[in-house]
């Protein structure tokens, strides 16, 4: 990476332009670092610094509506919200979500992006919209679902035509999270398809085509030759589509707010600071938070196996 | 002709999935209030009407959210731009130790729980004067945003041939003159494509919308949105809600339309290398 990091003894003569050179590398590794800086610390301003206090804080007993009565309570806020089953109950769901909805949106998205990748008219059309899902605020994909579920508005109810026209989706848990997670698919899927649509286009048209003549069937291609050779983009996608859907929290708060025992972690997180002003227990909880996403994080590189920076771009 | 109609199918299938939510909410929001709240569970309006727009125009909030949203976001997506274009330039151009931690801490923070930080941001700026103001809201979305726009600007400046700027210069050009004439139009592309997507997430934000923002002076339009439903959930007004949606969508349907393909480029730009 940086030049000049290797001197191999070398004969006197180029002794003055070496040094020349590695006064450029210093001048250019100066000139980078204050290009990066200002971009660095705006980001670490609004994340780091007010991690760390969400650490300090989390040892507190602090309470805004009474901050005088702030005491060291040590761990204690983290044992209150660990041997708490709402946490675990929270934390369930949120998993739920992002399993369900990730495996469906792979798969979905999957199938639309083979379809985009062979498409030879329309293609701007699609492209189009392909792109409103993904631009829409997650609250009006909320509000457009919530209505459509909907006992009285809804017209879900009258066009399944196993559900009865009276089922109330959102009276009890489990329906409740599946209009969750069909409005959270509906809003990412093309996303997700728009990654795997660059890694489809990625794959050699002759590779496929001597799979072919081999007699390999389309499934066989699609298993053998496809999806091996998009592992990177399959990867990036899950990542980022994985981590996105575990930190879910616009469309529970506008569906259901949690009733009916549907909370996921980050809902909880709010509730506690914003509406229950329990500062200490909040901060714990954002810290769990924050560990969950990292050790999500490095399952699923370790999973996968697959240098995430390498994959992005050669850094 | 079977490859045909089976693409055929598809993209209708395709077509149906994108389009189908959003005619559902422009149709609702032709339905009279009365009708939404007696119940109406067919996909059109019996009567449509215009008077869910009109009720939502003539609501002061709205109107203030709106302009909270496009001045908070614009104001938030220049500056994000700007900080990332030197990064990202650096990052593609320079050779120096920790390129790779800048990425790394973008990554990092791109898959930041947002609402780990609510709590915190919630404490400070009311110390700190900045809960409920526009400062406030930019301030954190300038920090979600960058790695985003780092990301796309440094995928897009890799590609851009930086040779053309000294064959400028031998050509009898200033520096100035290379960098204005022959690398702004071969940037310009790249950059407007991360504002274009920064924009569009600082106009989704929803968690900071509503922990840190108390009344409309700051409060954005999916914030507003949100509280439209008052304190009775079960009697929302359905209709005047998708009137306020399809107003707050039709800004992205219009950006969608005319850059696509720019969209499109940036999302994709640097996911699939190796």
């Amino acid at each position: 990476m940086a030049t000049g990091a290797v001197t191999a003894p070398r004969p006197q003569a180029s002794d003055r332009a070496r040094r020349a050179a590695t006064e450029r590398s210093r001048g250019e590794n100066r000139l980078g670092w204050k290009l990066v800086a200002p971009a660095v610390v705006m980001m670490l301003l609004v994340t780091a610094y007010p991690m760390f206090r969400a650490l300090y804080l989390s040892l507190y007993k602090y309470r805004l509506t009474a901050p005088e009565d702030r005491e060291f309570v040590g761990l204690n806020n983290y044992l209150a919200v660990l041997t708490d089953s709402l946490w675990w109950i929270d934390v369930g769901n949120t998993v739920f979500i992002m399993v369900v909805t990730v495996a469906v949106e792979l798969v979905i998205g999957f199938a639309f992006a083979m379809v985009m990748h062979r498409l030879i008219f329309a293609r701007g059309v699609v492209r189009t919209s392909i792109l409103i899902p993904y631009g829409i605020i997650t609250v009006v994909s909320a509000f457009a679902w919530q209505f459509a579920f909907s006992l009285n508005n809804g017209f879900v109810n009258g066009w399944l035509p196993f559900v009865g026209d009276d089922f109330n989706w959102f009276g009890s848990k489990w329906p409740a999270l599946f209009a969750i997670c069909v409005s959270e698919i509906w809003k990412t899927t093309p996303f997700m398809s728009l990654l795997l649509l660059a890694g489809l286009s990625q794959i050699s048209e002759d590779m496929l085509e001597a799979a072919k003549v081999d007699g390999a069937t389309w499934w066989q291609r699609l298993w053998k030759v496809i999806i091996p050779n998009m592992r990177a983009a399959i990867m990036v996608a899950v990542l980022f589509r994985a981590l996105d859907a575990f930190r879910i929290f616009d469309n529970i708060y506008v569906m259901t707010r949690g009733a009916q025992g549907t909370e996921s972690a980050s809902f909880l997180t709010y509730r506690q600071v914003i509406e229950q002003f329990e500062l200490g227990i909040g901060s714990a909880l954002s810290v769990l938070l924050f560990l969950s996403v990292m050790l999500i994080a490095f399952l699923l590189v370790k999973l996968f196996r697959v240098d995430l920076a390498a994959a992005r771009q050669e850094g | 002709m079977r490859t045909k109609v089976g693409q055929g199918i598809g993209l209708v299938l395709i077509l149906l999935w994108c389009l189908f939510p959003v005619a559902w909410i422009f149709s609702l929001s032709f339905k009279s209030v009365e009708e939404a709240a007696a119940g109406s569970p067919q996909f059109l309006p019996k009567d449509p009407t215009l008077d869910t727009y009109r009720e939502v125009l003539a609501n002061d909030d709205f109107q203030r959210a709106l302009i909270n949203s496009f001045g908070i976001s614009l104001i938030a997506t220049t500056l994000s731009v700007i900080l990332a274009t030197l990064a990202a330039y650096a990052i593609a151009r320079l050779d120096f130790t920790g390129k790779r931690v800048v990425l790394s801490i973008a990554l990092a923070i791109a898959m930041f729980p947002v609402v780990s930080l609510v709590g915190p941001l919630f404490d400070q700026w009311r110390v700190l004067g900045l809960f409920d103001t526009w400062p406030g809201l930019i301030i954190p979305y300038m920090s979600f945003t960058l790695p985003l726009a780092i990301w796309t600007l440094s995928a897009f400046f890799r590609e851009i041939p930086w040779e053309m700027e000294q064959a400028a210069q031998v050509d009898g050009a200033t520096a100035w003159q290379a960098f204005r004439k022959v690398i702004v139009p071969l940037a310009a592309p790249g950059v407007f494509t991360a504002a274009i997507l920064t924009f569009f997430f600082a106009w989704n934000d929803f968690v900071f919308g509503i922990s840190l923002t108390s009344t409309t002076d700051a409060r954005p339009v999916p914030a507003q949105l949100a509280f439209f439903v008052g304190p009775d959930q079960f009697n929302a007004p359905t209709s005047t809600l998708a009137a306020a949606s399809m107003m707050v969508t039709v800004p992205i349907i219009i950006i969608v339309l005319l850059f696509q393909r720019k969209i499109v480029a940036g999302l994709t730009s640097g996911a699939v290398k190796g």
